[in-house]
């Protein structure tokens, strides 16, 4: 390999970590609600389409950018309520799987209901970030999608240091490690659920703009679950660390694997690859890279 | 099977459940090919009778071993294209064809079964979209499974055999529905005898069922064999017999949803709930297309009343898992029961 | 291969009953290279990250024998039962089964050595009738494939009629019979744990462990429970491990006492033996030992 393949190596590499980061955003809204509910939601997908699709209609309907993102952060978090109030609760104490169908059809809903209220139209998103690629030591790097990965590591910071400093982040802590317990020292149980699926919503309406500017907002940004499912798997369901790591990982052997495998086998193999890379490192370590081993009790 | 290890829920109506089988069968073979319409058979017995079985076929993983897929439409997709190739390039006779799809598609779902040996519950699932992407990209990408078609959609060609062509209407549909009545009562009898025992052990307690004895890898593998078979058949009526072209986006994961909607709607594990689900999911659109139409007068268009769908689709999944997780199945019981207390009551009264 | 001797048909209750002596006899000269011995367990360790659960522990239990382990809570009980059968894999120690020795058992080979258990919550198929959870016990022993079965062939047919007069037996010892069309999850908690020690014996194992089987029960049903499993191993003639919180219960039961605590043996002997045992009242009893004694004694 020549030192010019080795550029266009890393070059795709730093852009496959840079995706992979994209990725793991979107995984971390699944982590959220998976620590807290058991759940893996999959109607998370939807809610970063209807995150997305709310926001970028307003602003074409002429509110202001600032206005506008206010707005939807609070769609978004009673959109996340009304989910806990009408669809968690009743199903409390059902097996896991059951909640997760009924996301199934959450999903179903939320697309729907999106793309009912504000049309199926796909919409550019221009947030106002340039997509001039700038050079460092020969390689190009896109700009958006450093600052979109900027953007996504400091939710995550700020996710991390509101559940390990504030009080409701400890408690939303308690809650993960050991209900009953939290129950029992007194933790409001609906109210912390509340503030998690409003977390979610949050981090929904980050990912949803940053996947909208870069795809343009329309129904398939509901897909972008399809793409953090690998993440999630193969980073443990609770675990952030896991998804970002694992995220990376994926964007990564995804990108790189277009470049230097899908040639052969007529491309387009994104699509199943990151399964596929998920998969074989699960059959080895069925609990992930960074889940808690699951030890049962009989 | 004698009593001792009877299911009691199937027996205190057994004989009038078979005579309602008897009956609907009777209907089934002999009023609807003479008098329904063409609409009817095109547009409801078709699909209805492609997606009972896919249905059944999933039921049999998720319904009874507890093995939650969500790659179903891949291994119908299997099941088309295996049909078509094997008739294409080998000609072979129609009740081979079916054999050879059927064992084609259990072949491709004991591979993607495998990581349910080391996977549980959201991580299996997660790891079944593998197959539901892979197939669908595969059979998009190679174009010696479609025979090189340049648009990708294959038309299928008429079934025949024995000097039977099955080309008219009524003739796929006799096709398709004795396909489905042979399946159904195989796994009826499948999942109603000793079987049952080691897929609802497996399914409801995993580690118990290890600890006595019950071969898990083994039924695990089998369940995913027999459902991919099935699901594999009911791709080859939905191709054959219902749509006559086959092309990979016809099996996406939206499909594979459905599918998994109408066996959650009709009742895990039960072997009608496939046809209740079935049914409420191919006469509901039609229902809500018609009736916005004649509400509004003129309707809808066709984006605004697929959208509904979809919502009043997911809706609907939800409420049924929190107020009826049995599904339609359990709510037919409960009308029979009271039906025939209804029933009794009134034959007392007369006496 | 040696379980083979143990997958016999075991003996119905009742003809066990005539000769239990003889048949235990011949299956000890057949299997067995060290007499007597059912189960002997070597050195176990086990930890769970840094904690560790199981120390060094080493006991055996004999033919025909009720050997019971208690502790207080934490002290390794059900760790024990999880290693014996094989859920859990021990970080060093031998565990002997019969003839053969093993650093872990596979728990699908269970069976087949003659092992059975119950759990310590309740471990059934809810979604099978009572019945169809005690034949569970006997599909390890199915014969017949699933196609033969499907195609209902004599022999198929045979095998069943043979597993329904089995159950029917069973469930005749232990007070089932008019429950076995039911749904088992439609039972009462304490029939439930009958089913589950139904499907334990239905296979005629050799060696029964019991996770706690008098939990949740009620003063009547324990009576009735601690009942079963001794005509169980007086009529049947098998070794029986009894995890008990328990403790009157224990004493009046087992032929033979371990007494676990923070996963280490602190005693082994009879029962009046473990009751004397001053380092068994301290740890077992904490800081009401001496009005617990008392009563220990009084019982």
């Amino acid at each position: 390999m020549d030192w010019f393949e080795f550029l266009f190596a890393v070059e795709v590499a730093v852009g496959g970590l840079l995706s992979g980061v994209m990725y793991a955003l979107v995984a971390i809204g699944f982590v959220l609600i998976y620590k807290t509910s058991g759940v893996l939601n999959f109607a998370q997908g939807a809610m970063v389409l209807f995150a997305a699709l709310t926001f970028v209609s307003l602003v074409e309907r002429e509110v202001p950018f600032a206005l506008a993102l206010v707005v939807t952060l609070v769609i978004m978090g009673l959109l996340g309520l009304a989910i806990e109030r009408t669809v968690l609760r009743p199903l409390a104490n059902r097996s896991p799987m059951t909640l997760f169908m009924a996301t199934l059809g959450l999903a179903w809903v939320i697309e729907g209901g999106a793309q009912l209220i504000w049309g199926t139209q796909v919409h550019a998103l221009d947030l106002g970030i340039s997509n001039a690629p700038f050079e460092i030591g020969g390689i190009y790097i896109s700009n958006f999608d450093l600052v979109a990965a900027a953007i996504a590591l400091a939710l995550v910071i700020v996710l991390t240091s509101f559940f390990r400093f504030t009080r409701t982040g400890l408690s939303f802590r308690a809650v993960a490690d050991d209900t009953f317990a939290a129950i029992a020292i007194g933790l409001r149980l609906n109210r912390i659920q509340a503030a998690v699926w409003t977390a979610a919503g949050v981090v929904a309406l980050v990912a949803g703009l940053l996947w909208g500017a870069r795809l343009g907002v329309q129904f398939s940004l509901s897909l972008v679950v399809l793409k953090a499912l690998p993440v999630l798997v193969l980073g443990g369901f609770d675990s952030i660390a896991g998804a970002i790591v694992a995220g990376l990982l994926i964007g990564a052997s995804e990108k790189l694997a277009e470049v230097y495998i899908g040639p052969f086998v007529g491309g387009g193999i994104e699509g199943w690859f990151a399964y596929v890379v998920a998969l074989a490192v699960l059959l080895i370590r069925p609990q992930g890279l960074f889940g808690h081993k699951i030890t049962e009790r009989f | 099977m004698s009593a001792a290890l009877e299911t009691p829920a199937a027996r205190p109506f057994m004989a009038a459940q078979g005579a309602a089988v008897l009956v609907i069968l009777a209907i089934a073979c002999l009023l609807v090919p003479a008098y329904a319409s063409a609409w009817t058979i095109e547009a409801i017995l078709l699909p209805f009778l492609a997606f009972s079985l896919a249905g059944l076929g999933l039921n049999l993983l998720t319904g009874y071993a507890g093995q939650v897929s969500l790659g179903s439409a891949a291994f119908m997709a299997v099941g088309a294209y295996a049909a078509y190739n094997f008739q294409l390039r080998l000609d072979l006779p129609l009740p081979l064809t079916f054999l050879f799809a059927a064992l084609t598609a259990a072949a491709v779902g004991v591979i993607f079964g495998l990581p349910s040996l080391r996977l549980k519950g959201f991580y299996l699932a997660v790891s079944t979209l593998a197959a539901q992407f892979f197939i669908q990209w595969l059979f998009n990408k190679f174009g010696w499974f479609s025979n090189y078609s340049p648009s990708g959609v294959i038309s299928a060609p008429v079934l025949g055999f024995a000097g039977i062509t099955f080309d008219t209407r009524e003739s796929r549909y006799l096709l398709a529905l004795s396909v489905v009545v042979v399946i159904t009562f195989l796994v009826h009898r499948f999942v109603n005898g000793p079987a049952r025992i080691n897929l609802i052990a497996v399914r409801d307690n995993e580690t118990a069922a290890r600890v006595i004895g019950v071969p898990v890898l083994r039924t695990k593998l089998t369940a995913f064999a027999l459902s991919s078979a099935i699901i594999g058949i009911a791709g080859v009526l939905w191709s054959f017999t219902y749509l006559r072209t086959i092309e990979p986006e016809g099996f996406n994961l939206d499909r594979s949803f459905q599918i998994l909607f109408i066996a959650i709607i009709g009742g895990l594990a039960t072997v009608r709930g496939a046809f209740l689900g079935a049914g409420l999911i191919v006469v509901f659109p039609l229902l809500l297309s018609r009736g916005s139409a004649w509400i509004l007068d003129g309707g809808l268009d066709a984006g605004t009343v697929q959208l509904t769908q979809r919502i009043i689709l997911g809706a609907t999944i939800i409420i049924f898992l929190i107020l009826e997780p049995n599904g339609l199945s359990a709510i037919l019981d409960r009308i029979t029961a009271r039906t025939r207390s209804l029933f009794a009551k009134i034959t007392r009264g007369r006496a | 291969m040696t379980g083979l001797a143990l997958t016999e048909p075991a003996l119905l209750p009742e003809r066990r009953a005539v000769a239990p002596q003889t048949v235990s006899a011949a299956t000890r000269s057949q299997v067995q290279p060290v007499q007597g011995t059912r189960l002997r367990l070597e050195g176990i360790s086990l930890a769970f990250g840094g904690i560790r659960a199981l120390k060094d522990v080493s006991f055996d239990i004999r033919e025909g024998e009720i050997r019971a382990v208690i502790g207080p809570n934490g002290a390794g009980k059900s760790s024990l039962v999880n290693v014996i059968s094989g859920l859990y894999r021990a970080d060093r120690g031998v565990i002997t089964h019969g003839g053969e020795s093993f650093a872990h058992v596979p728990p699908a080979r269970l069976p087949g050595l003659g092992v059975a258990r119950t759990f310590q919550n309740l471990a059934l198929f809810p979604g099978l009738t009572v019945a169809q959870n005690i034949a569970s016990g006997l599909v390890f022993r199915r014969k017949r494939g699933l196609f033969a079965q499907l195609l209902s062939l004599p022999k198929a047919r045979a095998e069943t009629r043979e597993t329904e007069a089995r159950i029917r037996e069973i469930a005749g010892f232990l007070g089932l019979s008019e429950h076995l069309p039911r749904l088992v999850s439609t039972l009462p908690y304490g029939l439930q744990k009958q089913v589950e020690l139904a499907r334990a014996l239905i296979a005629g194992p050799r060696l029964l462990l019991l996770d706690e089987p008098m939990a949740g029960l009620t003063g009547a049903e324990k009576t009735a429970m601690a009942a079963h499993i001794r005509a169980v191993r007086d009529r049947l003639g098998l070794s029986v491990i009894l995890i008990e919180h328990d403790i009157g219960v224990v004493m009046g039961l087992s032929d033979r006492i371990v007494v676990l605590d923070h996963g280490e043996v602190i005693a082994d002997g009879s029962p009046d033996e473990v009751r004397r045992d001053p380092e068994v009242i301290r740890a077992y009893l904490g800081q009401d030992a001496a009005g617990a004694t008392s009563g220990a004694e009084a019982a």
